[in-house]
């Protein structure tokens, strides 16, 4: 067997904080070969983004590395300042999780492109050109010698990625390190980033370290699995064993949290008890205003969609399709241009402030991000008690039991009540989120990609408390979400969106077995699955199709 | 604010469990982060000594009371003039001997610690005077300034719209007038009526700068989804502003207030050097400076000890407001310091 390009012995980060060493890593030791894929999962916090940057030497100043790091036989570990240099991008790239910031802002990709290479080869800047080009070519980025000239900013997300991995693999790389290089895009972009690391995987024959917490993105690339949890490699081994047979408690926990598209009951919703709809938009459209020299713009077009009492519709889109809009018009947060916008049968479409304060006691919203969705000044009895408090509901003591009872309600105990929210971890804001959407027991409750910042296990526990909460307070609810199987385990209905309009909607099993339109169907074959096998089949089956 | 009333009365109600709870608030952190940055801990210590020397040196009028100073004459006293021990026969020569092997009589007072001014008025009651009337000064502008700065940046970042455009091109308008000509004019027009009205009108000019930072703080904060949540939950755009904007915004107001305060010290000293300041016969250090700027030569005490006391208070509010800066800003993190880098090489812990 020939010599892995990256062989890893022992190896320990730990961080200096406040006084005390905090271990990060500890006693990693793994070996990636050359044309294989070792995936490193794991949930925020385990360690593995620490891993992958010790590995490059990238580490802040607080940071004790130990170990050894031998890339294609030759020790990197303790290597001086002029050395890493010639070792970073040259045999070893890396791929950031955020093209974005990663891209220099200031210079065209194609700069970029050139400056590696004639960083590290003997190279002028006509023939670094015409690699540049031919990188691009490969990557797969339409008109090369155009893009050349773009400046990050021009390109769409997954053109950005594509940069930055042609870019990445510009001097032929042993290795290439991926720290979460799709979470930032689109499922179907996610899938053809992620075909084209296998192509150049196969081409270049160079070995990937792929760091995600996507349990479906392993299954598409990796050949070998290690799972971390608290800076332990808790299990380890090939990747068809870790998804059919997991050993330890840990990965089958963590496998087992893990939304399965289409494996899910069956949730029929009882339409025949016809109730009058609690939500109804019709021929919605919805416009930001023009600002200054910046036009108009559309970001919801003739949107029609009804919500019946007690039911969850799932509103699916990538970034960009305008769901957060139809959810943040749905409570009453933007105003709408035309149309009709009805909400618990108080038309609401001229957005009067009489008529908003009417359905504000009806409504709750849970946001996205549990990091700005609490006021940090506020201990969160107060945040989740401000709704009963505004509505004249309670007061004093009795407002103050109601808290703890909507604390209980979300499985937080009653003491959390005097918290900050910066005590609280993210999945323990989103359920203070949720109490205090749920404090006046809304007929309405439009949930905004709520478990989009929180860990696979975190987010199971989360969708169960909703569903449970859900049978049992009967709440109609909009759930917005670009994850197909999260609206798959929750929803009774399901809407897809793109570009401001409504593709299809229908119930969940019409439109996840048999999807009409093409860009559902899209969708749907663009969600890998954690499943080596299936995955494989479900991908030949897109190629198929997409070859079609 | 009723919300907050009920954990009150519940604390006593479940006891100890509301104690296990209570975790680091936003103020204790902050409190510190203060804590760890030495010079501002210092200047503040420094300051308070100032404040609590001055005030407590000569006699203070409260409501027709009068509180008895420890010091033995008022900066309107004029014993005679004293000519012992003077260089160049120059009057009323200091009389403060810190530093013993020099020349004089060891570690003394004296009666004159400061030397007496052309008339013989003490120079040190003159100083202290003149110092608590600077110190005055600074907090009036500073009060005035936050108030109105607060309000318009606060107003213009929430609302937006036309009301942001009108107030913003007021502020860009007072901003475009050098603070000096605003203060010279206020001064030739109001310097008589005392050190007070000049301060509340130089306060009603010198709030531009705050107020455009706190626009820009609460344009951030009223796009932040926790604000919409206190939409959707009812409250209205008082509250909002009140309740959940102002609280979060108090880093930047309190900074900004206090590096505004250490600019208002200079402005007045500078105005009453020019002669548009404090007129006498109150005083204050910028005109003892001015007044006594020519015997710099043979009686430089007439100027050095004005010169200490602006200096001293102009850098102890510089320091704390850096202190205060540091402490709110979230993204400062904590760096390491010598002797930690030190023991974090060699792997030992240190508490």
């Amino acid at each position: 067997m020939s010599e892995p390009i990256l062989k890893v012995t022992d190896f320990s980060v730990d961080f200096w904080v406040d006084g005390k060493w905090y271990p990060a890593a500890i006693d990693m030791n793994f070996d990636v070969m050359a044309g294989k894929t070792l995936a490193i999962v794991g949930e925020s916090g385990s360690g593995k983004s620490t891993t992958a940057l010790g590995l490059m030497g990238l580490l802040p100043s607080n940071a004790r590395v130990k170990g050894s790091i031998k890339v294609k036989g030759r020790e990197m570990f303790g290597a001086n300042a002029k050395q890493l240099r010639k070792y970073r991008g040259k045999e070893v790239a890396y791929i950031f999780q955020e093209p974005m910031t990663a891209l220099n802002p200031v210079f065209t990709i194609g700069f970029q492109i050139v400056e590696t290479l004639r960083n590290h080869f003997d190279m002028g800047p006509a023939a670094a050109k015409e690699r540049a080009i031919e990188l691009l070519n490969m990557v797969e980025i339409p008109n090369p010698e155009v893009s050349f000239n773009k400046y990050p900013h021009q390109l769409s997300g997954g053109q950005r990625q594509r940069a930055m991995i042609a870019q990445s693999i510009s001097c032929d790389p042993g290795l290439l390190i991926a720290d979460e290089p799709t979470t930032a895009l689109d499922v179907t972009v996610q899938a053809e980033i992620l075909d084209l690391m296998r192509g150049l995987r196969t081409r270049l024959n160079s070995a990937i370290l792929l760091i995600t917490h996507d349990m479906g993105v392993v299954a598409d690339l990796a050949d070998d699995i290690l799972v971390m949890k608290d800076g332990l490699a808790v299990e380890m081994g090939k990747s068809e064993q870790i998804f059919s047979n997991p050993q330890h408690p840990y990965t089958q926990s963590l496998l087992a949290s893990v939304p399965k598209l289409g494996q899910n009951l069956k949730r029929e919703f009882d339409s025949s008890s016809k109730k009058d709809s609690i939500l109804v938009l019709q021929d919605v459209t919805i416009e930001y205003p023009k600002r200054g020299r910046v036009p108009a713009f559309q970001a919801v077009k003739n949107f029609s969609l009804e919500i019946f009492p007690g039911e969850i519709v799932g509103l699916v889109g990538e970034s960009g399709s305008g769901k957060t809009t139809v959810g943040r018009a749905a409570i009453g947060l933007l105003p709408i241009k035309s149309g009709k916008l009805q909400i618990c049968d108080v038309d609401i479409s001229r957005f009067n402030k009489k008529e908003l304060v009417g359905i504000r006691r009806k409504t709750g919203i849970v946001f996205q991000d549990p990091y700005s969705s609490l006021n940090p000044r506020l201990p969160i009895g107060e945040s989740i008690g401000e709704p009963l408090y505004l509505a004249g509901v309670a007061k004093g003591n009795e407002l103050a039991k109601r808290v703890e009872e909507l604390l209980e309600m979300v499985e937080l105990p009653r003491s959390y009540r005097n918290r900050f929210p910066h005590e609280l971890s993210g999945g323990q804001k989103q359920r203070v989120g949720i109490a205090r959407a749920l404090a006046l027991t809304p007929e309405l409750l439009v949930a905004d990609e709520p478990t989009s910042a929180l860990d696979v296990s975190v987010q199971a526990r989360f969708l169960d408390l909703l569903q449970e909460l859900q049978n049992k307070l009967k709440f109609a609810c909009l759930f917005i979400s670009h994850d197909l199987a999260v609206v798959d385990v929750l929803s009774h209905r399901i809407a897809v969106m793109q570009d401001g309009m409504l593709v299809e909607v229908g119930s969940k099993s019409d439109i996840l077995e048999n999807p009409k339109e093409v860009y559902t169907q899209r969708l749907i074959s663009a969600v890998p699955v954690p499943d080596p096998h299936k995955q494989k089949i479900k991908r030949e089956a897109r190629l198929a199709s997409l070859k079609k | 604010m009723n919300a907050s009333k009920p954990q009150i009365n519940d604390a006593d109600e479940l006891g100890s469990i509301a104690i296990e709870t209570q975790g680091l608030s936003q103020g204790q952190i902050v409190r510190k982060k203060f804590f760890r940055h030495k010079a501002a801990v210092i200047s503040l210590g420094v300051l308070s000594a100032l404040v609590v020397f001055v005030f407590s040196a000569l006699d203070n009028k409260l409501f027709g009371f009068t509180i008895p100073g420890w010091w033995q004459f008022s900066h309107t006293d004029m014993p005679e003039l004293n000519f012992d021990d003077c260089p160049f026969d120059s009057p009323g020569c200091p009389t403060l001997d810190a530093i013993p092997f020099l020349d004089g009589d060891g570690v003394m007072l004296g009666a004159h610690p400061f030397g007496q001014d052309d008339i013989g008025r003490d120079y040190f009651a003159l100083v202290l005077k003149g110092t608590q009337r600077s110190l005055m000064v600074m907090v009036v502008i500073g009060i005035i300034a936050a108030f109105i700065g607060t309000v318009v940046g606060a107003v213009s970042g929430f609302f937006r719209g036309w009301i942001d455009a009108i107030l913003m091109r007021l502020t860009d308008f007072i901003i475009t007038i050098p603070s000096i000509i605003i203060g010279s004019v206020i001064g030739y027009h109001f310097g008589n009526l005392g050190a007070l009205f000049l301060a509340f009108y130089l306060g009603l000019f010198a709030w531009t700068g705050l107020s455009r930072l706190i626009r820009g703080e609460f344009l951030t904060l009223r796009e932040r989804e926790f604000v919409d949540a206190a939409r959707v939950a009812g409250a209205s755009d008082r509250r909002i502003i009140f309740k959940h904007i102002l609280p979060n915004a108090v880093g930047i107001i309190i900074v900004s207030v206090t590096l505004l305060m250490s600019g208002a010290i200079l402005l007045e000293t500078g105005l009453s050097y020019l002669g548009f300041g404090v007129v006498p016969p109150d005083v204050s250090l910028g005109l003892l400076v001015s007044t006594y700027q020519e015997s710099f030569t043979i009686r430089p005490w007439l100027f050095w000890w004005p010169g200490v006391f602006i200096v001293t208070i102009a850098l102890c509010v510089n320091f704390i407001g850096d202190g205060l800066r540091d402490a709110f800003d979230p993204r400062q993190a904590h760096k390491m310091s010598r002797k930690e880098r030190k023991a974090a090489k060699a792997g030992v812990s240190v508490e």
